[in-house]
């Protein structure tokens, strides 16, 4: 065998990370690079670790639920929505009609604003850095409404188990239905910036294809999963918090690219808005807290329940041993488990189109690493 | 490639669409940045920042029983209070009550759990301090608010 001269391109392994900003917060990428193709990925994770779990078995099944928030900090609602979810179903209660409603409507809300806050950040990946201050005014909204609603913007603790713990305050159905009406708008706007712009499919056309069978096998969910042509949507499939009276469509891909999925959120958001529009309409009143004790103390026993958050399949095991703390909490993180296919999609691409497939999986480092 | 494809992509139609929506934002009423320190941001009444322990505005007393349901709700357990039973009414006197704002995470459950009113989050968002030991409220802190520099522009 000839030795190798410096025309020959040898394997050089670069880290990308953790404080890379394309990498959506601190996930380390060790490269393995033939030149500008990438060989192999190795992702690092757990910068952010902050032992959400075991938190979750020294604190009570009520104060548990802020710290649920701190998993998806973009999507906080769906958290405690899941968390709460479970622990009703170990109790074996169920939130009141209006309760649901509301949290049908804030959960949608933050459907958009995450996938808003995704818009913005991939798009500023892959170099058109003017969407990201029309999707931060756009988010601006829901956070007002979640401001005004529960006191905080960002990590809501908005839901209670059992139900909720605030009333709606006077305007709010208003707004939630003025937003409604002011987004597809908006969305058509980022159409026309956005979906026909040459240098936007270059950068997205064929890049990170996963198919359904892979996404089957690597258990990806979400828009990832929708966007390779796959028709699965836990709001559909299994309904929860009275999913089943609205009336939405679910959006699918064809290629599963990274143009794909940007298409599938598109869609999503102007579903989403479309919920909140019914949900608002079909208001119904009565209490928004069902009777739970005081001191919540769930019989022995293990649930599973899953949501679908914005990133796909947000699920909560949590084991009971009867006491007034959780046994166990287990937290299935979409954007964990869709990172696993990284790199599969990332194999043989290009370093710049690598950036282009960590921002179209949607990660969030915080619950990535919980 | 159709002919109508053809000319979007010689003429750049597509990018110009683009432009079109970026220059659509170029006259000044449609900014939506505000200038911080100058203008304040509206606060909404429900925002959890800064504890507060409310005092009977005509007698200056607090409204605390001491009654410590606060300390057993937060989930950071960082609400130290003390108390002395008075022996002439025969009820609990706050003493002490310190809140350690650097762990706080603005959950409000302590304010939820107090019975009287008295432990209430406010609008007050400006916590920041010089030293650790400047985000450990005592009894008075919490009675009287952080008292943040304002600037004048």
């Amino acid at each position: 065998m000839a030795e190798p001269t410096f025309l020959d391109s040898t394997e050089m392994v670069l880290n990308m990370g953790p404080q890379h900003p394309s990498t959506h917060g601190v996930l380390r990428v060790i490269l393995k690079l033939d030149g500008e193709r990438v060989r192999g990925t190795d992702c690092v994770i757990g910068y952010l670790h902050r032992g959400l779990e075991k938190i979750g078995e020294n604190r009570t099944y009520a104060m548990y639920v802020p710290y649920v928030d701190r998993a998806d900090y973009v999507a906080a609602v769906s958290n405690g929505l899941g968390f709460c979810l479970a622990a009703e179903k170990l109790l074996g209660v169920e939130a009141p009609p209006r309760a649901q409603a509301i949290r049908v409507i804030l959960a949608e809300l933050t459907r958009i604003s995450s996938h808003l806050l995704w818009l913005g950040t991939h798009c500023l990946d892959i170099g058109a850095t003017t969407p990201l201050f029309y999707t931060f005014r756009e988010r601006e909204f829901i956070m007002d409404i979640f401001e005004k609603y529960c006191g905080a913007r960002l990590t809501t603790h908005a839901f209670r188990i059992g139900g909720l713990q605030y009333e709606t305050y006077d305007e709010f159905l208003d707004e939630c239905r003025s937003f409604c009406e002011w987004l597809p708008p908006k969305l058509e706007e980022y159409d026309r910036l956005l979906t026909g712009n040459r240098i936007l499919i270059g950068r997205m056309r064929e890049v990170g294809i996963l198919n359904a069978e892979d996404c089957k096998a690597y258990g990806v969910t979400g828009p990832m999963l929708r966007a390779a042509g796959v028709k699965w949507d836990l709001r559909r499939a299994q309904p929860y918090s009275g999913y089943e009276n609205y009336d939405f469509e679910i959006p699918t891909g064809e290629r599963g690219d990274t143009y794909d999925r940007y298409l599938v959120r598109m869609e999503e958001m102007r579903q989403a808005a479309r919920i909140v529009r019914q949900a608002a309409d079909s208001m119904p009143d009565g209490p928004i807290m069902a009777k739970v004790p005081k001191v919540i103390k769930p019989p022995a026993g293990e649930v599973y329940v899953s949501v679908e958050a914005p990133k796909g399949e947000l699920g909560y095991f949590v084991v009971s041993d009867g006491s007034t703390q959780p046994y166990r909490v287990r937290i299935r993180p979409p954007s964990f488990v869709n990172l696993q296919a990284l790199d599969r999609m990332a194999r043989g691409a290009l370093v710049a189109d690598l950036v282009a497939i960590i921002g179209t999986i949607d990660i969030v480092l915080g619950e990535v690493d919980r | 490639m159709s002919l109508r494809k053809f000319f979007r992509t010689v003429f750049l139609v597509d990018l110009l669409e683009g432009l079109g929506v970026t220059f659509r934002y170029q006259p000044t009423k449609n900014v939506c940045t505000e200038q911080y320190p100058a203008e304040r941001p509206k606060i909404a009444e429900r925002f959890r920042g800064a504890p507060r322990l409310n005092t009977n505005p005509e007698t200056g007393e607090t409204l605390c029983i001491a009654c410590n349901l606060c300390a057993v709700a937060c989930p950071e357990q960082l609400i130290v209070l003390a108390s002395e039973r008075n022996e002439k009414t025969r009820r609990k006197e706050l003493t002490t009550f310190t809140f350690d704002i650097s762990r706080c995470m603005f959950c409000g459950l302590c304010e939820d759990a107090c019975p009287v009113d008295a432990l209430e989050l406010t609008q007050d968002f400006e916590l920041a301090s010089y030293t650790r030991e400047g985000a450990i409220w005592d009894r008075q802190m919490l009675e009287e608010g952080p008292k943040p520099t304002r600037y004048k522009y």
